[in-house]
């Protein structure tokens, strides 16, 4: 299908909202915040800003590539698809649908980041609370900041005995 | 949008050489790091070391493929595979095998440490617009390390008699590879003077007081600092480890240069 250019921006968004991240599949990108921007220039052609998440995330290919493939299928030629660091992606931008997807999807949603916290300190004396996403109870516990994936963190919870994973803050 | 065109040519070339020197310390420690994918001593600390060595490599490819843009290079591939072991400049303490868990440990807390401080320092000078975002944003991945790194070497120090001795002779071995950290020369000089860097030399006392600071609360002895120091890999001359390891790293890529994964 070809469609003729000049597109709306909104058009394009919605586009966007079709394209998920690979490793969670509940998510699309624009909930994710890692579209940052869609340009359309005087000579109609098309500029996606998108913004890397985690920097060792091997998911950031792959949606970048998803965005492509998302553009030609709609029809678009005259489009560009460009990595900007001007703004650092942060948690913070997740939306609050998106966190709540996360949730229902198994995964504790990122807190929101506290400005000038003392980094060093661990996680585990940092009393942070990060409530189970399966049965809501406060008593979880740290098990390793890494986990299966650049973004998430291993959890394990004390009143349903479930390990479950919890969206890193950066 | 792109600032590319009016960074002139000289100060292109002094650019390119602090991000290949920032990318090579990060692949090659990254390299190292990935090598204890399926032996860390439990699960956790597997994927912990897979998950640092993925950012690292991830930092040493932002950096690479703005170089690439400046140099009009295809892609950052061009510096990770096709470059020999003198044109390298990582510091060696990066390029050291990977040893035992005690020295993985060690190197990362050491690394990190003068990682986060430079970072933290750079950030502040950069105007450079993209540079300096890659910067930024990799700063706050290496809180994750430097924590990580910090607190195994608290447990391994205050811990049990024999990973106490572990991580102190680590740490001694270390030692004398950590003076690369904060020499300068004439590039960095130039780079300072164009606001793409800082005199290095300078963040040597605040990383003596964080080391220190660790060391004390893990138990341990900082080294002597007036010892022999390593020197010379920022001018590509390395040890003997660096050719082994580029040799594994890079030996598919060479023989099939043109291979890709369709």
């Amino acid at each position: 299908m070809k469609i003729k250019q000049p597109i709306a921006e909104s058009q394009i968004w919605s586009w966007l909202e079709e394209v998920t991240d690979p490793e969670i599949p509940v998510l699309n990108v624009v909930e994710m915040g890692i579209v940052r921007n869609v340009e359309i220039g005087k000579y109609d052609e098309i500029t996606v800003k998108i913004t890397p998440t985690y920097s060792g995330c091997p998911a950031m290919n792959a949606i970048e590539n998803e965005i492509h493939k998302k553009l030609l299928d709609k029809g678009a030629s005259n489009y560009r698809v460009v990595t900007d660091y001007k703004e650092i992606w942060t948690t913070d931008w997740m939306t609050n649908n998106a966190k709540q997807k996360l949730k229902e999807y198994g995964i504790a949603p990122p807190e929101k980041t506290p400005a000038g916290k003392d980094f060093l300190t661990s996680l585990k004396s940092q009393q942070k609370i990060v409530p189970c996403p399966w049965c809501d109870s406060m008593e979880t516990e740290l098990q390793s900041e890494f986990g299966s994936t650049a973004c998430k963190a291993q959890y394990y919870c004390n009143e349903c005995l479930q390990p479950f994973e919890y969206f890193k803050c950066i | 949008m792109s600032t590319l065109e009016t960074i002139p040519n000289s100060k292109k070339e002094v650019l390119v050489e602090i991000l290949l020197r920032l990318a090579d310390d990060r692949l090659i420690l990254g390299h190292r790091l990935s090598e204890w994918a399926g032996h860390a001593p439990e699960l956790e600390e597997d994927l912990a070391l897979a998950n640092i060595a993925l950012d690292m490599i991830g930092h040493a490819s932002a950096l690479y493929g703005y170089a690439a843009q400046l140099e009009d290079k295809p892609d950052e591939d061009h510096y990770a595979y096709f470059r020999d072991d003198i044109d390298f400049k990582n510091i060696a303490l990066t390029e050291l095998p990977r040893g035992d868990f005690a020295f993985t440990t060690a190197r990362l807390f050491l690394f990190s440490t003068f990682s986060y401080l430079l970072y933290n320092n750079i950030t502040q000078v950069i105007e450079e617009e993209q540079f300096n975002g890659i910067i930024k944003k990799h700063f706050n991945e290496i809180k994750y390390h430097l924590r990580h790194s910090r607190e195994w070497v608290l447990r391994l120090g205050d811990g049990t008699d024999l990973s106490k001795l572990k991580i102190q002779q680590a740490i001694d071995d270390l030692w004398m590879y950590t003076g690369e950290m904060f020499e300068t020369d004439k590039t960095e000089n130039l780079a300072a003077g164009y606001n793409l860097f800082i005199d290095v030399p300078v963040l040597k006392n605040e990383w003596m007081k964080w080391v220190t600071e660790t060391l004390e609360e893990a138990t341990l002895k900082t080294p002597d600092n007036n010892q022999y120091m390593f020197t010379g890999s920022r001018q590509g001359r390395h040890t003997e480890h660096l050719g082994r390891l580029l040799a594994e790293m890079q030996f598919l890529r060479r023989s099939y240069p043109d291979a890709d994964w369709k």
